[in-house]
Formats: C-alpha cells, structure tokens, sequence
C-alpha cells in the first residue's frame, strides 16, 4: 500500500499540467489544417454523380453555411465544437455527427481495447518466454513469428484470416456485425464470434512488436546487476524472474502504450473496412470520400484527443513504476 | 637502436594497412553477406525488381486490353497465370504493374523523406542551442499528429496523383529521420577530429558535409532499408482503402482491396497480389535487420 502511495507521489503533477497546456495547442493545430484540408478539397458532399444540379448543390450549401467566407465558417466551427457541438452530418440526413460518433464509438472502443489487451498478454508472454530461453528453437520461432507478424500488415492478413478462417473453413463470420431478427425488424448486434477475426487481425502485429521489446528488455534485465545479486543471495530461480526481473523488464512495455494506441486507432480503420464493421474508422474514410467535412473533422478531434490522452497516461505511469525518470 | 625504430616504423605502417584494410563497410558487407537470411531476401528482391521493371514490357497484354473472359480462374490457354479481374483485365499483369508502383514508392518516397529528415535533423544538431531547440520541438508537434489523417485528406484534397502521394508521405515520414540523424550530429559534434576541422579554418557547411554526413551515414543506412517497406505500407494502406493511385494503375494494395471484395467467389484475386506484397516485406525487413547487424554489432 505505501508502495502504491509513494508510486502516486511521484507523478509529475506540474509534467502533467504543462502538458495537458501544450495539448490545446496542438488541438487547435490539428482542427485547423484538418478544416482546410476538407474544405478545400474539390467536389462536394451534395454532388451525388449526375444526379444533384449545381442549383440543388448551391442551395443545399447555403442552408448549411457551405457559402460563407471561410475564414467565418472556420470560426463557427471552432466555436461549435468549444460548446460541444460537431454539427450535423452533411452525408448522412438527420443525423448529427455527435449522434454517429456514439453509434461507431462502441464497435471500435472494443475493437481497439480488446486488441490492445490481447497483444499485452500473449505479447509479452512470448516475449518472456524467448528472452528466458534466449537462442533455443523456442525462441528462434517465437521470433520467426514476431518477425511475420511485423512484416505483414493488417489489410493482408485480415482478408486472409477471413477467406480461410471464415470462408474456407467456415468456423467463424467473415465479415459483419452479427444480424438478429427481433420484434423491431433485423438489428445488427456485436457478438463475441464477429469480433474474435477482427480483434486477432488488429492485435497481430502488436503481439509481434511487443514481444520482441519484451525479449530484449528480458534479456538486458536478466544480465544486470540486481538479478546478479538476487542469485547470489540464493534465492530461487522463479522468485528472481516473477520479484526481481519481471517488474522492471515490464517497463519498456508501458511507453510503448502510447505509440501503440496510436496504432491500434489506425489499424481501426483498416480492419473496420476489412471485416466492414460500422466504427468511427470506417465514418472517416466514408467521410473523408465523400467530402462529409464535420463527420471528418469530428473523427479526427476524438481521435488526435484519444492519442494524445493516452500517451500522457503511458507518461505518468512510466513516471509512477521508474523513479530513475525525472521530467523537468 | 635505428633498426629497432625502423622495425617499428614498418609494424606501424604495416598495422595501419591492416587497419585500412578491414574499413567499417568492408567489415560490415563481410558480415552482412553471412547471414543467410539477409542473402537469401537480396536474391528474392532481385528477381521481383527484375520481373517488376521487365514484366511488364515483355507481357502479351496491356495495362488496358481487356479479355471476354472475366474473372477467369487462372488458365495458361488462353493466357492467364493468375487469371483475369473484374474488367477482364490480366490479373498478372496487374499484379506486376502493383509491384512496380509500390517499388517505386518505396523508393521515392523514401528518397524524399530522406532528404528532408538528414538536412533537418544536421543543421539542428549542428547548430545546437536555440535554433535546435525550436527545429525539434516542431519535430515533436508534427510526431504527435495524427499523421496517417493527415495523409489521408492530403490525399483528398490534391487528389490522387501519384507523385502527390510520394510527396505526402515522404513529408511525413521525416521525423524520425531527423531525430537520428540529430542525435548523431550532436554525438558527433564533441568529437576531436570536429575540432581540429574547425580549427583548421573549414568552413561549417563543409564540416557538415565533408565530416558530419559521412559518420551518420551508418544509422541513416538503416533507417532507411526500414523506410522503405514502411513508405510501401503506408502507401499500400491507402491503395486498400481506395485512395491509391489512379486507374488504370494499381498498387499491391489497391489490388489487395479489389481482391477482398471478391473473394468468397474468386479468391484467386486476393492471393495474388498478397502473396507479392508478403514476400516483398519481408525480403525487404530480413535485408533491414541484416544490415543493422552487421552495421552495429553491439546491437546483437
């Protein structure tokens, strides 16, 4: 307990306060190159091919604002999303972006953590294993594998993992959220099988890079001086791994949180295409094709604030396990 | 006495020819040429060049004829190795014309990021102080963007032409160039023989080029043999999603993409184009790793 407290005194409170200032910044960098970007992209979100007249698309534009300066759209989109307000769906008929954010959130919130987890475990349970059996046959395929799992990006190994996995051997869904007939009409629902290829094709490469950090970081940490004097106190092998070795292997593990939730939001996109799952990552490429600006702009602020969060978190508890780091 | 000075004077410049005679690089391809994995990936990349710059030229079709047969699971009568596509256009064909795009990416995108990253990253390790402090903390902004987004609406808003999409992803695939090269410079900066340069009246622009550029060259070498399959992901990510480069071209990845949506049926269109990009990466990262072996021993 006083571990826990002491390991809670050393967060770096002002760190953490100047970078959550640093943060805003950054946002706003963000909002503004991406509400540029969109809007000056040519086409526009009313032209559906050879059907809208250039009238109906001038209207359309007027009743949202489309034909304003920019300079004025730009400052009543930022001081919409100050009070919370993404705008409604330009695509998307009565349907506010906030409102499309909560449909997808779920999908790829799930998507993406249950991934994330899955690569912590099996990742760095293959990477102990390697690096406590360094240059064996175990530990030469452990890293074949890592080294596949790297090389190989989600957008392949997805449709594979489908076509075999799904199709071929028909085991498991190939694609979509899991149709159930109810008094309402057909509802698609998230189920444990839909989700099983999808959360194993995002958490691949993860499992692959981290357990490579894992093996090496096992592998340093077994040769440094405090597992040199656990054993030469006696103690038994197992306690020096699990009590002296495994704590401070783990902590290359913890900075790589933040880079890798960056990933796995990325990798969303991909794989919500792959296995067409209805997440936010799947809004933004629609958006983004169909010049659907808000819904764009909305993904893109939730997830550059959900990156950035995320990797202070990973900061402060790398600050909280390690009291050899110091922020100024 | 003179004898025994002489002695030592041949041992010396005996040495120093031994010492020229085993250069960092020599050392390096002597050791890179032992791992097997690494050769073996040289000889596999090797031939996909070959077939991805020849192929083309010497395949009985065109990018734009057009078969009846569409679809067609793979038949040597008529002429179709890997079959036909949903146009009816030769899926081998294709499939190399993918090669050659993503190849040809890799590289230039890779060269640009290249460019930008070792320019950057010399100047603001060599200029030290302020001007290094500004130059990295943009280094950091821009890192901590959400760059694939960015990308991507780049690629949206200046549509998809594919020397844009070299251009935007070399522009992002910097960062980590300049942070590297940065770190060398200033390691390299407090070295002796920097001094003595400059004592001797070099120029800073010629320090940087003539002393500077050459000792970073190492890491940079390996970073970019990792570059380029990362320049071909990202570029292959956005072909899958549908914003490659324009038809009637196609990366591996746009091939990718067209392929999962046919697959249940015609699988053959899938299997193509990703057995090519797989065994095109990790040729690419066996030859990465070797190299960063056998560049940095110590790393092993």
């Amino acid at each position: 307990m006083s571990g826990l407290a002491r390991a809670f005194r050393r967060i770096p409170w002002a760190y953490v306060a100047r970078r959550l200032l640093v943060a805003i910044p950054t946002l706003l960098v963000i909002i503004t190159i991406a509400f540029f970007l969109m809007r000056l992209a040519p086409g526009s979100p009313f032209s559906v091919e050879g059907r809208t007249s250039d009238k109906a698309i001038a209207a359309l534009e007027a009743q949202y604002g489309l034909d304003r300066p920019m300079h004025e759209q730009y400052f009543s989109y930022l001081s919409g999303v100050l009070q919370g307000d993404f705008g409604p769906s330009l695509k998307t008929k009565d349907k506010t972006v906030s409102e499309m954010i909560g449909e997808g959130l779920p999908i790829s919130m799930t998507l993406g953590f249950s991934a994330m987890l899955l690569a912590m475990i099996l990742g760095s349970a293959i990477g102990i294993f390697a690096g406590l059996r360094q240059n064996t046959a175990g530990d030469y395929a452990s890293m074949g594998f890592a080294m596949i799992g790297i090389s190989i990006p989600t957008f392949v190994t997805g449709p594979i993992l489908a076509l075999i996995v799904g199709i071929w051997l028909g085991w498991l869904p190939s694609a979509g959220l899991t149709e159930r007939v109810t008094a309402m009409g057909v509802e698609r629902v998230m189920t444990i099988e839909a989700m099983i290829l999808p959360v194993i094709t995002l958490a691949l490469p993860y499992i692959a890079i981290i357990s490579r950090l894992m093996r090496a970081s096992m592998i340093e940490t077994l040769r440094s001086n405090h597992i040199r004097t656990a054993r030469a106190k006696g103690l038994s092998e197992r306690t020096v791994i699990l009590r002296h070795a495994l704590p401070q292997a783990m902590l290359p593990l913890v900075s790589f949180i933040g880079p890798a939730t960056a990933g796995v939001v990325t990798g969303s996109l991909v794989i919500e295409r792959v296995f067409t799952l209805p997440g936010i990552g799947s809004y933004f490429v629609q958006g983004a094709l169909d010049r659907d600006f808000t819904l764009v702009m909305g993904v893109v602020i939730l997830f550059a604030t959900l990156i950035i969060l995320l990797n202070l978190l990973a900061d402060i508890i790398y600050a909280m396990l390690d009291p050899k780091v110091r922020y100024e | 006495m003179t004898s025994t000075a002489l002695d030592l004077n041949k041992n010396t410049a005996a040495l120093s020819e031994a010492i020229a005679g085993r250069s960092l690089w020599e050392d390096a391809r002597a050791r890179l040429f032992r791992n097997k994995a690494a050769v073996g990936s040289m000889i596999v990349l090797g031939i996909l060049v070959l077939i991805a710059i020849i192929g083309p030229i010497l395949w009985p079709y065109d990018l734009t004829d057009i078969s009846t047969r569409r679809q067609a699971p793979p038949s040597l009568e008529p002429f179709h190795p890997l079959g036909t596509d949903l146009q009816g256009r030769d899926l081998a064909l294709r499939t190399m014309w993918g090669l050659r795009v993503s190849l040809m990416v890799g590289l230039i995108a890779t060269l640009v990021s290249l460019v930008i990253g070792v320019t950057w990253g010399a100047i603001a390790g060599f200029a030290g102080g302020r001007t290094d402090q500004i130059m990295m903390r943009i280094v950091d902004v821009i890192y901590a963007l959400p760059f694939i987004f960015f990308v991507i609406l780049l690629v949206v808003a200046f549509g998809r032409n594919i020397f844009l999409i070299f251009l935007a992803i070399g522009a992002v695939e910097w960062l980590t160039m300049a942070r590297i090269v940065r770190g060398q410079t200033l390691a390299l900066k407090g070295k002796e023989f920097i001094e003595a340069a400059r004592a001797s009246g070099v120029s800073q622009a010629n320090i940087i080029r003539r002393h500077i550029l050459p000792n970073v060259i190492g890491p940079v070498a390996v970073y970019v043999t990792l570059t380029i399959p990362t320049v071909i992901l990202l570029e292959s990510f956005l072909g899958f999603i549908g914003l490659g480069v324009n038809e009637p071209l196609a990366s591996l990845g746009t091939l990718i993409g067209i392929g999962k949506d046919n697959m249940r049926d015609h699988p053959h269109e899938l299997l193509a184009p990703a057995i090519v990009m797989i065994v095109t990466l990790l040729c690419l990262n066996f030859i990465g790793d070797g190299l960063r072996d056998a560049l940095d021993p110590k790393d092993r």
